[in-house]
């Protein structure tokens, strides 16, 4: 039990003293070091986006009384690499009149908030791949930037349907951008440290979700919201905008923007868990099989409420955003700082 | 594109074209919608995409042989489309069509209600963005397709009327699942609808206080159906001038009085709860019989005839005029959705890009039946 706990831990050492007993320096070392890292972050994204997307559709047909993927591989699980070979193939059609630069560098734009978001998630014990002691205050930062490429997809378009997509996702990521950020200062009160393995440190004890319930649900809410799912994917309301901002685009540029919105949720669910479920904090098993469970947990909570709602209009979005959540979030903040300060 | 003052902010309106190839406008329909940012100032709707000069194609058959072109009319609701036409042609011979034949013709139109109000709200529902309401919708129809398929040997186009009565007579065991099926659509799958998009809070935002149609512009524009009933005007034809055996049965005609899309909504919904009720009480009094007249005249007498059934979507008429040939002169058709797209300006402007594909979802149009 104990090797299983420590496998990549352990794995990683001997690669470091394989290195040093080659001759590297130790700034090559730890420069290799976070190569690796990187690599098994795009690793862990592909993978991940490839099973997401083959989940996605098994639980959107269990929910709709059908059966999903079934034919390609056993029980249909080859159907997302099917898929994949024939986007890669398709031909990569650049409208006439698009603005060039902007459209053929949107899709990459988007998918890199996404991978740098990765930096900082502690997938199991010792195994963050960049332990910054401004971790939260990290991601809060990155994921903000995730709105320009948006943008400039729909505006690059030349296209009415992409610019009504793009200006909703703008309007929806500014309006809940600041709830999201209040729902996590309520932990880092707590915590005190922004630091992500402090954060997990400190729910040895107790979860924060029993802490700090309405935070809990601010931040499930306001996730949703900024990685774009329904019931807030107005941007790319399939009956009304055809497709939003992504209209224009075909082959693998849209599955580039689709790979990145399953690394967006990826995340928002990762988040979700190291804040607020107890990071990879379990018994018996390795942590970071804890970790994949509690995360994949989240990330079926996040699917099962795609597929039941209808969408929200976005005027309600941001009266909800602006007028419910904000105020709800202050007072969460209020509540925890009174008692903190009299614990 | 005209510039708008705005509070000093000076906005120009653009023009949205929801084209004919588009998820969610119910068929080959075109709307072009001039906006102020998300809000809708005019609309103009492009229609004749699917037109196919069936009133033309009409005049050189038989009174027979139309029957398959009603089908194609509303091709989601062909039993009623067949019944109305039938209906006419009937009154212009003065024709009396066996009772058991009547009571089949009951049952099988209100069958075509359901199916054609659970279309509605399965396709309102992937409007809305929910798609699990589509699979839910369709899951239930195809219940009630089997059924047809048994009887009449399609799923959609039934051409299953007669000039005096029906082409086929049905039987005990058919009978007994159509029973089954009522059960099953009003314990189990009318409160599953209630359960999943009518109590649901960001449904009902959506489409509460949407596209408020007033019952006076209503009746200006000659808007029928649930649509009118919607608005609060109590008039259903079934009722008010009831053809067939329907002035035996005892049901209630559901009314809202707001207008807006959640009463269009709900009062359809409580239609197939009225259905129900109607279609048991046709299969508790069914008697035994003929279902066709025997020697049908070919030539009707020179005249006009104007005759209307309530149809799942509205008032649908015929008006034949027949010169003393054995093919129609005249065969017009009142078709109620072409009729509601009038008033679709009405009821758009003023509300969101979004609400427009709401209100279009709610008024339950059919092209083939707009275009003919």
């Amino acid at each position: 039990m104990g090797a299983l706990q420590n496998l990549f831990v352990n794995l990683a050492l001997l690669f470091r003293e394989s290195m040093a007993s080659i001759g590297f320096s130790q700034l090559g070392i730890e420069a290799t070091m976070d190569l690796v890292a990187g690599i098994g972050v795009l690793g862990v994204i592909s993978l991940s986006a490839l099973a997401l997307i083959y989940v996605e559709r098994k639980v959107a047909g269990f929910i709709q009384v059908r059966l999903g993927p079934n034919r390609v591989g056993p029980k249909g699980m080859c159907q997302t690499v099917a898929d994949a070979l024939k986007l890669v193939g398709k031909e990569d059609i650049i409208p006439d009149r698009v603005d060039k630069l902007p459209f053929m560098i949107a899709p990459i734009l988007f998918f890199v908030p996404a991978v740098l978001a990765y930096a900082i998630i502690p997938f199991g014990e010792n195994m963050i791949p960049i332990d910054m002691n401004i971790g939260i205050f990290y991601f809060i930062a990155v994921c903000s930037l995730s709105t320009i490429p948006l943008i400039m997809a729909g505006w690059s378009s030349n296209n009415k349907y992409s610019l009504l997509g793009a200006m909703r996702s703008l309007a929806q990521s500014l309006s809940y951008e600041i709830p999201l950020v209040f729902s996590i200062l309520g932990v880092v009160m707590i915590t005190g440290s922004l630091q992500m393995s402090d954060i997990v440190a400190a729910q040895s004890d107790m979860w924060f979700i029993v802490t700090q319930p309405i935070a809990f649900l601010i931040y499930l809410i306001a996730g949703a919201a900024e990685t774009n799912r329904p019931p807030f994917d107005l941007p790319e309301g399939e009956s009304e905008l055809v497709a939003g901002y992504m209209t224009e685009y075909s082959g693998m540029r849209w599955a580039l923007f689709f790979l990145a919105e399953y690394a967006h949720l990826f995340i928002v669910s990762a988040i979700a868990t190291t804040l607020f479920l107890g990071g990879w904090h379990g018994p018996i098993l390795p942590s970071y099989i804890w970790f994949l469970i509690k995360t994949g947990f989240m990330i079926f909570v996040l699917m099962w409420v795609r597929w039941t709602f209808p969408r929200i209009r976005i005027d309600q979005l941001l009266n909800l955003g602006w007028k419910f959540l904000l105020p709800i979030s202050l007072l969460n903040i209020l509540i925890t700082g009174v008692v903190l300060y009299f614990i | 594109m005209k510039e708008v003052a705005n509070q000093g902010i000076r906005t120009q309106e653009i023009e949205v074209n929801f084209g004919p190839h588009h998820p969610s406008t119910h068929g080959v329909f075109r709307m072009v919608l001039t906006l102020d940012g998300e809000n809708v100032h005019k609309v103009n709707p492009h229609i004749g995409y699917l037109h196919r000069g069936i009133e033309k194609l009409a005049e050189k058959r038989t009174y027979a042989q139309c029957v398959p072109f009603t089908d194609r009319l509303d091709y989601i609701c062909s039993m009623t489309n067949n019944l109305a036409y039938v209906q006419t042609v009937e009154q212009l011979l003065d024709l009396e069509v066996p009772t058991r034949a009547e009571y089949i013709r009951v049952i099988v139109s209100e069958l075509q209600r359901i199916i054609n109000h659970c279309i509605f709200w399965a396709t309102f529902g992937n409007d809305l963005g929910s798609q699990t309401a589509l699979m839910y919708g369709f899951r239930d129809r195809e219940m009630i397709l089997d059924v047809f398929e048994e009887l009449t040997g399609s799923r959609m186009t039934y051409s299953y009327m007669r000039v005096g009565g029906i082409a086929k007579d049905i039987s005990d065991e058919q009978l007994k699942e159509i029973e089954r099926i009522v059960d099953y659509i009003m314990d189990e799958a009318l409160p599953e609808y209630h359960n999943l998009i009518t109590g649901n809070e960001i449904f009902q935002a959506r489409t509460k206080d949407i596209g408020i149609l007033k019952p006076e512009t209503a009746i200006d524009y000659g808007v029928t159906g649930p649509n009118l009933r919607a608005s609060g005007v109590e008039y259903d034809v079934r009722k008010d001038q009831p053809y067939g055996i329907y002035d035996q049965f005892d049901f209630d005609v559901p009314t809202r009085d707001k207008g807006d899309t959640y009463s269009r909504y709900i009062v359809r919904l409580e239609e197939i709860e009225q259905s129900c009720s109607i279609i048991k009480q046709a299969l508790n009094n069914i008697p035994e019989g003929k279902v066709q007249v025997k020697r049908v005249p070919k030539r009707p007498p020179d005249g006009s005839v104007y005759s209307s059934i309530e149809s799942p979507k509205g008032e649908l008429g015929f008006y034949l005029v027949s010169d003393g040939s054995k093919r129609p002169y005249r065969f017009r058709v009142r078709p109620p959705t072409f009729i509601h797209l009038m008033a679709l300006e009405e009821m758009m402007i003023g509300e969101k890009v979004a609400d427009a594909i709401v209100i279009l979802g709610s008024i339950d149009i059919v092209l083939g039946e707009v275009d003919r």
